[in-house]
Formats: structure tokens, C-alpha cells, sequence
């Protein structure tokens, strides 16, 4: 491409500008730009972090002095109970999905998120879910079971007011969005990346972004599963947790950690990721064992989910299994030595630069590095059975999580400001900031370990005086006050340096990644064109990329009829491939999410019928939101100059779409799997489990509807092969005949549940069966319903030969239909029947 | 273990701030990669990992001497526990015995305590004996407890269990053997 004389750039930003843009005024409630949606992300988790710092508050006033009464003990339950669940679900998770999204398509080098309705859902479902959790507590009406809600203090017996219901599906509701970034970032940091950027010249953050995302996509799902099933105990009366009839308590247990403990990495790692962004450019010198460092996330992210159990060393388990995840909890340590010993290389090979940045990361590297110490010691089993439970955990567990994620996060934050506002921050005031902040930290947190190893346990609202913790306390109160300030001075210093600030000039802080090539402050498009990438380190080596995207110099340049073009490419090489054309502002997200606060709400009143339709409300808007894709007249109708070179990804047949579906069912595959977990637990473990005499469900009914959905899924895959071969012969007809076959399948497992006699109020076994059940009657009336609009495409000319590009999306979840089916049928039917015999 | 933590932590804080203070000067490419590599192999990977083989070479002999492993000669004097919100049942089932929010036992004597719950998870916790233990409803965890003096000891329970979670107390006195036979038989005639 040419250089463009400045009067037609102009014009040539304007059109993009134009394109990529959020509608004027309330219009920008239909942004689905990543820029926005990860602002606001990060913005409400700030409102979020305040209301979760103001309840902190509230717990240290009420343990300053013995036996005070400010506070009772059932309003003292509920406030610990959501400083727990406010900071972690409500404000860490979120605000570094934000802080990632917003990042991660600037370092890749490309537009936006690879499916930009979904960051829009996500976030909408975070903000309406977190509204709801918290506007129990101005009923007074809070969970207040604690933020892990162990059952059988969560149940309906012994909490039978609405507090859990609030919890329970609050967070499953918040949970949505966590899953929707986790999907999204995993493809957008595989497919999205600039031209020529191969995996080993990716920026350091996205490999960190890329194990958190899939560590969601793994993490989340045993909880969302835990959460559904202690519901349905509590509204429907199931068994799965109660004793009597075959459940297990432990069970909880076992699945809140199985989520719970990766969730702890799910925080650690995109923090440690900005330390390892920042240390190298204030070091002025490349990152140092970037291999290593990748080696040490990978291997953190698989030890991290064989150690949930090291929460439960206090619950009796057997010698053995206590001996196996006390050395697997302290192997995370080895990963985690070897970042800090590679950033401290870095810093010992390089000139450091002194910027108030530098002075977080110092406060995370003291901090984190004793609360890492700590947790070796817990992980230590004689030692745990010692403090588990006291506030010597309660100090770790902050020192790990402000260490590890709050002082990086705030790093970043100064770090990245520019970027947003387009003004430095201010060094003194900041200063006064980190000082308060990290001083009263340790005044808060440090002699607390002290306090717990005198015995004070946890979750006491009051204790006695005289037992040698009351100064112990005073002090921590005290700290906690100071930290507050802190806290209260960076927030003044961060808004007024929007108005104050000095005007940040390109690349202030000599950066070596690509999100400093973009104007300041930032606009809709990120850049004005793509460039290709052949180093790690574009800004370092070729500080000239920023006037030549500028000037439009590389790819995508121009805005092509009207599209929302960026580049698809190689998941390895990075290679562009396709040219992916994205959605524009939509209202949808918004109105599905509104739709979803209806089911919750109404399931929180137990207005069930209301809740059923509205769920059934928001299948019909996403499926009218997937309407509008491909040749759709919205999206990318065919055209004589369509692009042939790279083709437009619509027309292929390994697009995002397909990545995104495959993760979306690793994370669906999760969920069934810690169903499966749930039912060989409860059947080798619960301590009164029993099955029923008899087969409860028909087996050759059974058999027979399997066969019918074999069937499908055989002409389902046989008219995509055909497809990809780019023949349409009988392709409409294929499809109405897998449709048929899986609404025959559908019907028969209907009329199986329906004559079916479990009895899921009075045995676990049949809890679980009927559970397992309704997961394949989804299963298979989603497929259904996505293969009959798939050849009403066909007809409208969206699908074809040509257009291979969504039959070959929705091929793995027909698989995956038949997987689950044929799996359950084995270990829910037969494997029960060949034990008995 | 805490005297060696504290050591590593203030090593590692001062190793930090000498690299930042330190000016690189210069040096060539491959002293530069040897350098670093030391740092990484030394300090990510040797350091930890003799850390960790010496804390649990401690350890895990420590938590086997705690479990409740039959003794070499004659039985271990057995109590059960049955927490309930928010209170304790104590009982003796050799003697018969029933308490409330106490416990006596012989000290210099290993016993067991088979502990249970009655509705929600508590957790039985002395935290001058030792450590603790969850209590289960439908499940019975046995704890091996062991006073080496005579005396009174403040007990409490561990796990949030609801709202009196912060009073679930109860108080052990631990007797000389000839003083908690007299008990025993005290509290045996009262019954």
C-alpha cells in the first residue's frame, strides 16, 4: 500500500471510526467494542471492591475490642459472608477479565475480541448478577452460610431463609460471564493474533491470559454444577448433600474446591502477568527465561487442579491421600520460584528506570512472597490441622490474594492509565497512596498471623477478653483503617488526574508491546491498520511501527462495505488466514441478559412458571442473535469483491466459530464430568447410600432412543463431510432427516423420564439420575432446534456449498450429544446393573 | 521452619532490591545467559525443592506420631463427642457418663475422641492439644488427643456453624490418673 496524503488518512480514520464505533448516548448501552465492555468491567469491580472494603470495614470495628455488640451475630455472619463473596466473585475475577480484555486484543495487535456480543452478555450478566447478590444485604436478608457455603449449614434445614438461594444463583448468574470471557479469550489469543506473531513471539501477559482463560473454562464448571445441585436440594427437596437418603455432605465440599483452589491461580496468574509485563520495561531489558516462565504458567495451571483437597485436610481423609496433595501443594511452589527468580534476573541484568509502578511491584514481591511462605507451611499437614480454620489463614489467604493480585493490579493500573486517559499519573500523591496502603496492609495482617496462632479462630464475631488477642486485634483494626485511607487517596489521585494530569506523550514509558503503538487517548478501531509482527518485542525493535500503522501502511487499512473486519490466524504461526468479520453494536446481549435477571430473580421468588418462560425467552433471543451471522444481510451477505486472499472466515471451514464452540464444550465436558465425579463419590463414599432394587429407568427404551440419536448424529456428520467437499446434493434434506431422528430420540427420552419412578426427594441415586437425565434431554433438544434453523439457512441462502462455515460449528456439539448419551447410558445404567449382578 | 521461611523471605526482599539499585554494566551475551540461567535453576528450582524434602521429611513423620494408631499394649480409653449448635455432648461409654460443654480426662494418657455431629459441620478443636478435627453429620473422625500435664484447657469449635458459632466453648480439664478415677466414680454414683 502506498503512503495515503494526510487529507484522505483523515478521511480514511473517519470511515473507520465510523464503522467501529458505540451508538451515540444511550445508544453505548449496545457497545460491544472490547475497549468499552472491558472499562466498564473493570469500572463496576472497582464499585464492587469499595462496597467489599466498606463491609472489611465493618468486621474490623466490631473485633477492635472484646465483646463488643455493635454488630450482631447474624448481621456479622452475613457481612463476612459477602466481603468473601463481593471480593472474589464480585470484584478480583471480574476486574482482570476486564483488565485482560481490554488488553489483550491491543497486544495482539488486532480490533477487538473475536466474538464481541458475548463480552457484552458477559459483562451485562455480571453487573445484573452482582446487583442482585448485593441488594440482599440492604434487605438484611444476605447469605450468611460463609463464602464457601458448606452444607449442611447452606440447606434448606439450617438456612431456610432466602440468603443461599441469593448466593447460589446469584453467582451462577455472575458465573456466565466468567465463562463467556473464558471462551472468548482462549480463541482470541489462539485465532486473532496480528500476522506473523507465532505463539513464541506472543507478549508474556497473553500466555498468562491464555492459562487463566482456560483454567476458567476448567475451573468453573464443578461449581456452577455444586450450586445447581445444592439449589434443586433446597427448592425441590433432591438429595445430594444430606445424609440421610445417600448424599454426602463432602460432596460440597469437594466440588467448591475443585473450583476454588484453581480460582486462586485464576487470580494470581493474569497479576503475575502484568508483573511480568511491567519488570522488563522498567528494567530496560527483555524479560529473562520467557521459555522458563512459560514452562512455570503451564505447569501451575495442571498442579493447581490436584490440590483442592489441601483445603480439607481437617475433614479426616486417609493418611495417604493427605500425604499425596500435601507434597502436590507444595510443588506450586516450584513454578512459582522460578517467575521470581526470573524476574529478579531481569531486574539484575537491566537498568531500572524508578516509576511509581515499580514501587507496587516491589510492595507485591514483599508481600506475595510471604504469603506464598505461609502457604507452604499450611500445606504442611500437622501444621494445618494446627491453624486451619484460625486467622493465621485468614492472614495467609490475604496476603496471598492482596499480595498476589491487588498491588500487580494497581501497578498495572497506574501503568496502563495513560493508555486510557492520555495523561501521566501523579508520583507524589501516588506514593502517599502505596505507603498507606502497604504500611497498614501489615499493621492489619502481619501480627494476625500471631493472633491465630494464639487460637482465635475464624468467623467469630466476638471473643473474650484476657485470652492474649485483644491488642493483637486493636492493632489489626487499626491497620485496616490506615489501609482504607490508602485506598481512599489512590481513588482521589486516579480521578484527578484525569483533569490534572500532564498530557502522556506516544509511548510513555518506552514500552516494548504493541498497545503503545495506539494513538492516545485510545480509539474505537485500536489500530488504524494491522501490522505484520516478527518480534517480540514490535515497540523495542521497530518504534516506527507507530507512524506507519498510522498511516495506514499495513493490512485492513480500508473499511469494506461496512464491516467490522480484523484478521483471522494461524493458532501456532500466526499466519493470517481469514479475514473475520465481527458483529456491530447490538442490543441483544443487553435485552438477553435482562431476560436472564428475570429467570434468576424469579427463581430467587419461586415464581417458577415465570422463571421457565423466561428461560425459554432467552434461548429465542440467542438464537435471533446467532441468526445475524454469515451471509446473513447484517453480517456478511455474498458479494462480487468479497476478499478471496485471505477469504472472508464465513466462508471456511475452521473459523473462530468452531474454536469456540469446541471450548465452550470442554467447559460443558466439565461440568459432566464432576457430574459423573458426583456419582461414583456418592456411590463408593456417602455414608447411607443405597440404589434401588430395580432399574429405575427403561433400559431397552433407553437403548433404542440412543439408537436414533446415533442415527442423527451419522447423517448430521455425513451432510457436513459432504459440505466440506463443497457438495450440497440433498444437504436440506440431511438435515431435516437428523432433525427428524433427534426429535423421535427427543420424544422417547421424554416419555422415559415421564414413566420413569425415581424418586429424587428420597435417594441420592435417583437425584443424580434424574439430573443426568434432563442434561441429555437439553443436550438433545438444543441440537435439534440448531439443525432445523441450519436448513431453514440452507433454504434462505445464509448455508451452502459455499458458506460451509456454521453446520461445521454446530457437527462437535451433535458429537458431543452422542458422547454424554452413550457415556451416561454405560455409567448411570449399565454399571450399576454389572456391580449388582 | 518459621526461623527459615523468615530467612528465605528477607533474602529473596534484599536480593530484589540490590538488582534494582545494581547497575548491569557491561557484559557479553553468553556470560549474560549464564548468569541468568544460574538464577533460574538455583533459586526457581534447587531452592524449593530442598526446602520442601526438608520440611517434610519432618513433617509427615510428625502427623503420623499424631494419628490414632492402636497403641502396643492395652486399649486406648475411648470418649465420644457429638457436636450440636451450638453446644457439646460429652460421653463416656465404658462409664456411662454424660456431660455438657466439658470434657475430663486423664492426663499422660492417650485417648480417643470419636467425633460426630448432630446437625451442621463443627470441628472439635483444644488448640493447646493439638490440632483439630471436622465433625461430620453421619460420619465419625477419631482424635487422637494426648495432655501431657494436668490442667484446664479452653476448647472451641472451629468450624463456622452458624450464628452462636462465636460461644460453641467448652472447657477440658485433664486430672492426674488417681484424681480422675476419683471423678469417675463421683460422677458415676451421681448419675
Amino acid at each position: 500500500m502506498s503512503n495515503l496524503p494526510d487529507q484522505a488518512n483523515c478521511e480514511r480514520e473517519e470511515r473507520l471510526e465510523h464503522v467501529w464505533a458505540n451508538l451515540p448516548g444511550w445508544g453505548a448501552l449496545a457497545a460491544v467494542n472490547h475497549t468499552s465492555v472491558g472499562l466498564r468491567f473493570m469500572a463496576t469491580g472497582m464499585v464492587f471492591f469499595l462496597i467489599g472494603g466498606v463491609l472489611a470495614m465493618l468486621i474490623r470495628t466490631q473485633l477492635a475490642l472484646p465483646e463488643q455488640e455493635i454488630i450482631g451475630a447474624s448481621v456479622y455472619n452475613q457481612i463476612f459472608t459477602m466481603h468473601g463473596t463481593v471480593m472474589m466473585f464480585l470484584f478480583a475475577i471480574p476486574v482482570l477479565e476486564g483488565a485482560a480484555m481490554y488488553l489483550v486484543p491491543k497486544m495482539l495487535g488486532t480490533r477487538d475480541l473475536v466474538f464481541p456480543r458475548l463480552s457484552a452478555l458477559g459483562y451485562y450478566c455480571y453487573l445484573f448478577g452482582g446487583v442482585i447478590i448485593l441488594s440482599s444485604l440492604v434487605f438484611e436478608i444476605a447469605p450468611d452460610a460463609g463464602w464457601f457455603m458448606y452444607t449442611p449449614l447452606s440447606s434448606h434445614t439450617y438456612s431456610p431463609g432466602p440468603g443461599s438461594d441469593f448466593w447460589l444463583l446469584g453467582i451462577t448468574f455472575v458465573e456466565i460471564s466468567a465463562i463467556s470471557a473464558g471462551v472468548e479469550l482462549v480463541v482470541s489469543i489462539l485465532r486473532t493474533r496480528a500476522n506473523g506473531m507465532s505463539l513464541n513471539k506472543m507478549p508474556i501477559f497473553c500466555w498468562y491470559i491464555l492459562a487463566m482463560a482456560l483454567m476458567i473454562v476448567f475451573g468453573f464448571p464443578p461449581l456452577i454444577l455444586g450450586s445447581v445441585l445444592l439449589e434443586l436440594e433446597r427448592a425441590a427437596g433432591f438429595v445430594f448433600f444430606e445424609t440421610v437418603g445417600g448424599g454426602d455432605p463432602l460432596l460440597w465440599q469437594h466440588l467448591f474446591w475443585l473450583f476454588g483452589h484453581p480460582e486462586v491461580y485464576i487470580i494470581f496468574l493474569p497479576a503475575a502477568g502484568i508483573v511480568s509485563t511491567l519488570i522488563p520495561v522498567f528494567a530496560r531489558h527483555p524479560l529473562v527465561g520467557y521459555r522458563w516462565i512459560v514452562l512455570g504458567i503451564i505447569t501451575m495451571g495442571f498442579i493447581s487442579f490436584g490440590l483442592w483437597v489441601h483445603h480439607m485436610f481437617t475433614v479426616g481423609i486417609p493418611q495417604m491421600a493427605q500425604a499425596f496433595f500435601s507434597v502436590a501443594s507444595m510443588l506450586v511452589a516450584i513454578p512459582t520460584a522460578i517467575q521470581i527468580f526470573a524476574w529478579l534476573a531481569t531486574l539484575w541484568q537491566g537498568k531500572v528506570v524508578y516509576h511509581l509502578p515499580m514501587l507496587w511491584i516491589i510492595g507485591f514481591l514483599v508481600v506475595f512472597v510471604c504469603g506464598g511462605l505461609t502457604g507452604v507451611m499450611l500445606a504442611l499437614v500437622p501444621f494445618n490441622w494446627q491453624v486451619h480454620d484460625t486467622h493465621f489463614v485468614v492472614a495467609h489467604m490475604h496476603y496471598v490474594l492482596v499480595g498476589g493480585m491487588l498491588f500487580p493490579l494497581i501497578a498495572g493500573f497506574y501503568y496502563w492509565l495513560p493508555h486510557v486517559s492520555g495523561r501521566m499519573p501523579s508520583d507524589k500523591m501516588g506514593r502517599w497512596g502505596f505507603w498507606l496502603f502497604f504500611g497498614g496492609f501489615n499493621v492489619t495482617f502481619l501480627l494476625m498471623h500471631l493472633t491465630g496462632l494464639l487460637g482465635m479462630p475464624r468467623r467469630i464475631y466476638t471473643y473474650e477478653a484476657g485470652l492474649g488477642w485483644d491488642w493483637l486485634n486493636l492493632v489489626s483494626s487499626i491497620g485496616g483503617f490506615i489501609m482504607a485511607i490508602g485506598v481512599a487517596v489512590i481513588i482521589v489521585d486516579i480521578v484527578l488526574h484525569f483533569r490534572f494530569g500532564r498530557r502522556a506523550e506516544q509511548n510513555p514509558w518506552c514500552a516494548d508491546t504493541l498497545e503503545w503503538a495506539i494513538p492516545m487517548p485510545v480509539n474505537a478501531y485500536n489500530f488504524s491498520s494491522l501490522p505484520n509482527i516478527t518480534t517480540r518485542h514490535p515497540m523495542w525493535e521497530n518504534p516506527e511501527l507507530i507512524e506507519s500503522i498510522a498511516a495506514g501502511e499495513h493490512g485492513l487499512a480500508e473499511v469494506q462495505n461496512v464491516r467490522r473486519d480484523i484478521y483471522g490466524s494461524d493458532a501456532v504461526t500466526g499466519k493470517v488466514r481469514e479475514v473475520v468479520h465481527l458483529p456491530t453494536n447490538s442490543w441483544l446481549p443487553l435485552l438477553t441478559a435482562v431476560v436472564l435477571a428475570v429467570v434468576c430473580i424469579s427463581l430467587l421468588i419461586k415464581a417458577y412458571p415465570v422463571a421457565l418462560a423466561a428461560a425459554l425467552l432467552a434461548l429465542v433471543l440467542v438464537l435471533r442473535w446467532g441468526w445475524d451471522n454469515c451471509a446473513h444481510p447484517r453480517a456478511a451477505p455474498v458479494r462480487e469483491d468479497d476478499p478471496v486472499d485471505p477469504p472472508l472466515h464465513s466462508r471456511t471451514c475452521d473459523g473462530p466459530g468452531l474454536w469456540g464452540m469446541v471450548v465452550s464444550l470442554m467447559a460443558n465436558g466439565t461440568l459432566y464430568v464432576s457430574l459423573l465425579f458426583g456419582w461414583f463419590y456418592l456411590w463408593t463414599a456417602a455414608p447411607q447410600w443405597s440404589s434401588p432394587e430395580q432399574g429405575r429407568v427403561a433400559l431397552i427404551p433407553m437403548a433404542m432412543s440412543g439408537v436414533l440419536l446415533s442415527l442423527a448424529v451419522m447423517i448430521y456428520r455425513n451432510a457436513v463431510a459432504g459440505l466440506r467437499k463443497g457438495q450440497a446434493d440433498g444437504l436440506t434434506l440431511k438435515l431435516w432427516a437428523a432433525a427428524a431422528l433427534g426429535l423421535v430420540h427427543w420424544c422417547v427420552l421424554i416419555w422415559i423420564l415421564q414413566t420413569s419412578e425415581l424418586q429424587p426427594t428420597e435417594l441420592a441415586h435417583d437425584a443424580v439420575l434424574m439430573v443426568a437425565l434432563y442434561y441429555l434431554l437439553l443436550h438433545s433438544g438444543l441440537a435439534v432446534i440448531f439443525t432445523i434453523l441450519q436448513a431453514l439457512r440452507v433454504k434462505l441462502g445464509y448455508v451452502g456449498p459455499e458458506l460451509p462455515y456454521e453446520p461445521v460449528v454446530i457437527q462437535p456439539f451433535w458429537v458431543y450429544t452422542f458422547g454424554v448419551f452413550w457415556l451416561s447410558f454405560a455409567a448411570f445404567l449399565l454399571l450399576p446393573m454389572a456391580w449388582g449382578a | 521452619m518459621l526461623g527459615w521461611f523468615s530467612l528465605v523471605l528477607v533474602a529473596v526482599i534484599m536480593l530484589w532490591l540490590y538488582a534494582i539499585r545494581r547497575s548491569p554494566g557491561a557484559t557479553s551475551e553468553a556470560r549474560a545467559r549464564q548468569v541468568q540461567k544460574r538464577w533460574i535453576i538455583w533459586g526457581g528450582l534447587v531452592l524449593p525443592i530442598t526446602s520442601m524434602a526438608v520440611i517434610l521429611a519432618f513433617g509427615i513423620p510428625a502427623g503420623h506420631r499424631m494419628l490414632p494408631l492402636p497403641l502396643d499394649e492395652g486399649e486406648v480409653l475411648r470418649i465420644n463427642v457429638t457436636a450440636h449448635q451450638w453446644w457439646w455432648e460429652v460421653y463416656y461409654p465404658e462409664s456411662d457418663i454424660t456431660l455438657k460443654d466439658e470434657l475430663h480426662i486423664p492426663a499422660g494418657v492417650p485417648l480417643d475422641l470419636h467425633l460426630t455431629s448432630a446437625d451442621v459441620i463443627h470441628s472439635f478443636w483444644v488448640p493447646r492439644l493439638g490440632g483439630k478435627l471436622d465433625m461430620l453429620p453421619g460420619r465419625t473422625n477419631v482424635l487422637r488427643l494426648h495432655a501431657d500435664e494436668p490442667g484446664t484447657y479452653r476448647g472451641q469449635c472451629a468450624e463456622f456453624c452458624g450464628t452462636q458459632h462465636a460461644h460453641m466453648k467448652f472447657t477440658v480439664t485433664a486430672h492426674s490418673p488417681e484424681d480422675y478415677q476419683t471423678w469417675l466414680r463421683q460422677e458415676a454414683s451421681d448419675e
